[in-house]
């Protein structure tokens, strides 16, 4: 029995691998534009991989390639059939594939960010697919989202309330949505950008950097597992060809 | 009741310079075989059928590093006949190392009423190339098909290469979306060598990808071949897209030796 | 245990292994206006069960038969515990012979172990890599039976994460060496069989799990797809009852036609016999000599020596697979090609 016991943890084994960070939120909320602005400010210092989880198909990861912020081999797609939340909380298998799938190609990385397809205020990430997740607001949804709360608006590590440049013209009031999402989260950051005047996103940029610090110091080196997915080499392909002895 | 069984056999040999010699041409009515070429034999079918209950066997063995192209000179018109059993093909044809084999005969046809099972074993030497087209079209001019159920294996080496049935007449399949839409005709071809063996691999989890045309694609398999599948509303634009897809998956393989010396 | 429980877990649209992102071609039957409605979607999924969902069913019949002969105890040292969670009253040492393997079928139940009475049974004790390249193999005929790639391709994806999920569920020996075997993902069937003997199922269990999925994965993307009435949809399902009992029935009964309907031109070709495999008709006579009797194989084997034996015992097992059913669909082969080209898709496949 002991013999696979370890099996038991293996999808979340955290030792040696890299961050995972779930992007979270409404559709258009500005996530691939956080997504392509974490690629440009940490991509000459982490080892970057990034997954998308695109309502329909492959546009978001489309757009990160042409955006060029990023070696566009180092992006999968995951299509979900029409249910965004299920791939990052009810079913995670395709994701966590792609992930690994990441790691094995592209692998060690540092970060692994895994961007959701876009729902409503109850989506999440379930714990087995983001080691950390941000949930990614914006000003033109209105000052009183905050204080609806909602799982993703209450338990993410990070909250980002984006497209503050838009709030003059919206009459969202930025303050009422510090204070009522600081009353609703128990003390977790938030952070205010504007992703269109800060195209590297930098405030969220430097918090990633240190929830990538703390895991590396925590669980180690990312280092590159020969996990049981990796390609099967070429050798071992000739002798399977080879006729059956 | 009167049944037929027969049994047809074309053997080559190598006849020294590259050249190949028919060894063996033995024809067993209602399976005649005609020599039309150095390397080329056509099937010339001597009376009707087959029928319910007839037996025929070809057997095709192709000597290492010879070639050989078997053609017919007709369609096949599956017929009921009055016996229970169903009419019984059996091919089992056999290239050797080095060796080349072009099968294309014309189509079968299931007319109305017949029950036919088409079986053919094809065994590739390692380095064998080999053309094999099949045909079927469901029932003559306005007629709904009899039933007729086909198997295709073929192996490399031993190894499975293509394993495939392909039902025609049964409530199951007929008019499903899913297998023949509102085609009247099937058809497939396996052009197989070791020019189509899928490149050294470096990441097992992308596929080749397949070239897709109007009801055709030439689809690459797992191990050295590509299958063209077509479906089509009648036998002449079955053919058709055959040929598309043929040519996709010849071009698909350049330097492929020629799969046969001429195609019509 | 007879497996009736794990059967629910594993045929569930909930289990956690991406099932619910493939539509089986329905997405782009949808797209060409192949399937517009109910009528359409009926004759769909009827012609999908008894084309790829009859040829997954077998595979998975075969694939189970396979892993619960890997499970089930051998003699000598190096005894494979008995599968199953850890947790589960079953675990421990196996109390006799096949009981991996009998799964509901020790109570005798409507011939569950069909398809498992006959199979060439354990490896000769002491030898791992055979069983390894005995499931590439089995991986192999699945391969032989997808000409599309594009299907391929989602039969594996599908296949690893259902293995990613079942090593975690019903950890066994069995699901290890499949990923060790074929770790780009095994077929989707053949990760089902697997799992399903590890979580104490039948072949004939495996089969109707795989036949059973393979028209409700279908049959769900068309709800979300064409906006149909759920019930209408599920009342389609409910009309496949029987054909989807049959399809079980049928898989496993193909296991058992080991002997194709003539001896296959591969075992002897030009090349003669090669080192190591088993003579010309040696597969055909094993497989005779299997059909006479389970025990009797094994005196045979015991007495040929530990080489011939091992030999003998994979020719069984290929043998055993040579006629599993291929049957092809070729407008699901066109419309698997096809959704690859649809720059909208909302499913993988
Ligand atoms: N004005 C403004 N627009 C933004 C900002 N960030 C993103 N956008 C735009 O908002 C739209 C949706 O962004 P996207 O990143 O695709 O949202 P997603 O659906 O959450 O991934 C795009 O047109 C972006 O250019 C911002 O800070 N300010
Ligand atoms: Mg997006």
């Amino acid at each position: 029995m002991g013999a696979y016991h370890d099996d038991l943890h293996d999808a979340a084994e955290p030792h040696g691998r890299a961050l995972r960070l779930g992007i979270g939120g409404p559709v258009g909320s500005g996530k691939t534009a956080l997504v392509a602005a974490l690629c440009r400010s940490l991509g000459p210092s982490l080892r970057l991989a990034v997954v998308t989880n695109d309502i329909y198909t492959t546009e978001d990861a489309d757009f990160l390639r042409r955006a060029g912020v990023i070696d566009p081999e180092r992006i999968l797609a995951v299509q979900t059939g029409c249910c965004p939340h299920t791939a990052i909380r009810d079913d995670i298998a395709a994701n966590l594939d792609a992930v690994e799938t990441l790691e094995e190609r592209f692998g060690p990385l540092d970060l692994v960010i895994v961007e959701s397809g876009g729902d409503n205020l109850t989506a999440t990430f379930s714990r087995g697919l983001a080691d950390r997740q941000i949930f990614v607001l914006d000003v033109s949804g209105g000052d009183k989202v905050p204080r609806k709360g909602g799982p993703g608006v209450t338990s993410a590590d990070l909250l980002v309330v984006n497209k503050t440049d838009l709030a003059p013209m919206v009459g969202a009031d930025l303050t009422v949505m510090s204070r009522d999402a600081a009353a609703v989260r128990d003390g977790k950051p938030v952070l205010f950008t504007s992703i269109r005047e800060d195209r590297g996103a930098h405030s969220v940029a430097e918090w990633a950097t240190h929830m990538v610090d703390a895991w590396q110091r925590e669980h180690g080196e990312p280092h590159h597992h020969a996990a049981h997915h990796t390609a099967r080499n070429a050798t071992e392909q000739a002798a399977q060809q080879a006729p059956a002895s | 009741m009167t049944t037929v069984t027969a049994r047809a056999l074309i053997r080559t040999e190598a006849a020294g310079g590259g050249r190949t010699r028919l060894e063996t041409l033995r024809s067993d009515p209602p399976l005649t075989l005609r020599q039309t070429g150095p390397r080329r034999v056509h099937l010339v079918s001597t009376g009707a059928g087959p029928l319910r209950g007839d037996h025929l066997e070809l057997g095709v063995d192709v000597a290492p590093g010879t070639s050989l192209e078997v053609r017919s000179v007709g369609a096949t018109l599956v017929l009921p006949g009055l016996a229970d059993a169903p009419s019984v093909m059996v091919v089992r044809a056999r290239v050797g190392a080095g060796a080349t084999l072009h099968f294309s005969p014309e189509p079968t046809v299931l007319a109305a009423g017949c029950a036919h099972r088409l079986v053919v074993r094809l065994s590739l030497a390692e380095d064998a190339n080999v053309f094999w087209r099949e045909e079927i079209v469901f029932g003559r001019h306005g007629e709904r098909p009899g039933r007729g159920h086909a198997r295709f294996d073929a192996t490399v080496a031993g190894r499975p290469l293509l394993r495939q049935d392909l039902l025609v007449g049964e409530e199951t399949v007929d008019d499903s979306p899913a297998v023949h839409g509102d085609a009247r005709c099937v058809g497939s071809t396996l052009i197989a060598g070791p020019a189509w063996a899928p490149p050294a691999v470096t990441d097992v989890k992308r596929e080749r990808r397949a070239v897709l045309g109007d009801g055709w694609a030439a689809l690459p398999l797992a191990g050295p071949g590509v299958q063209v599948c077509a479906l089509g509303a009648d036998a002449v634009q079955l053919r058709v897209r055959l040929r598309h897809g043929e040519e996709a998956a010849t071009a698909s393989a350049p330097g492929a030796p020629p799969t046969g010396p001429h195609r019509p | 245990m007879n497996g009736d429980a794990a059967l629910l877990l594993l045929a569930d649209s909930r289990l956690p292994a991406g099932g619910h992102a493939h539509s089986g071609g329905v997405e782009e039957a949808v797209r060409r206006g192949a399937v517009t409605g109910a009528g359409d979607l009926a004759r769909f999924l009827r012609g999908r069960l008894a084309t790829a969902g009859l040829v997954t069913a077998a595979l998975a019949a075969a694939a189970c038969e396979l892993a619960a002969s890997e499970t089930a105890p051998v003699a000598g040292p190096g005894t494979a515990p008995r599968t199953g969670p850890a947790t589960g009253p079953a675990t421990g040492p196996a109390t006799g012979p096949g009981t991996a393997m009998d799964g509901g079928g020790r109570d005798g139940q409507d011939g569950w172990e069909l398809g498992a009475a006959h199979d060439p049974g354990a490896p000769p004790p002491g030898d791992t890599a055979d069983t390894v390249s005995l499931w590439r193999r089995l991986d192999a005929e699945a391969d032989a039976r997808t000409a599309s790639p594009a299907q391929r391709e989602a039969a594996r994806l599908q296949g690893r994460l259902l293995l990613r999920t079942a090593r975690r569920m019903w950890p066994s020996a069995a699901l290890d060496t499949l990923a060790r075997a074929v770790p780009e993902g095994p077929h989707h069937p053949v990760a089902l069989g697997a799992a399903a003997a590890s979580a104490g199922c039948a072949p004939r269990q495996a089969a109707l799990a795989a036949a059973y999925t393979s028209v409700t994965g279908p049959a769900t993307a068309a709800v979300r797809l064409l906006g149909l009435d759920p019930v209408t949809v599920h009342r389609l399902l409910a009309d496949l009852a029987t054909a989807l009992d049959d399809t079980a029935r049928a898989a496993c009964a193909s296991l058992d036609d080991a002997i194709p309907e003539d001896d296959e031109p591969e075992e002897c070709g030009h090349q003669g016999p090669q080192p190591g495999r088993p003579p010309a008709g040696h597969a055909a006579e094993q497989a005779a000599e299997q059909a006479a009797g389970h025990a009797a194989g094994h005196a045979v084997e015991h007495a040929a020596g530990h080489v011939a034996g091992h030999a003998a015992w994979q020719a069984r097992w290929h043998a055993r697979w040579h006629a599993l059913p291929g049957h092809s669909a070729p407008a699901l082969d066109l419309l698997a090609e096809g959704h690859l080209t649809n720059p909208m898709k909302l499913f993988v496949s």
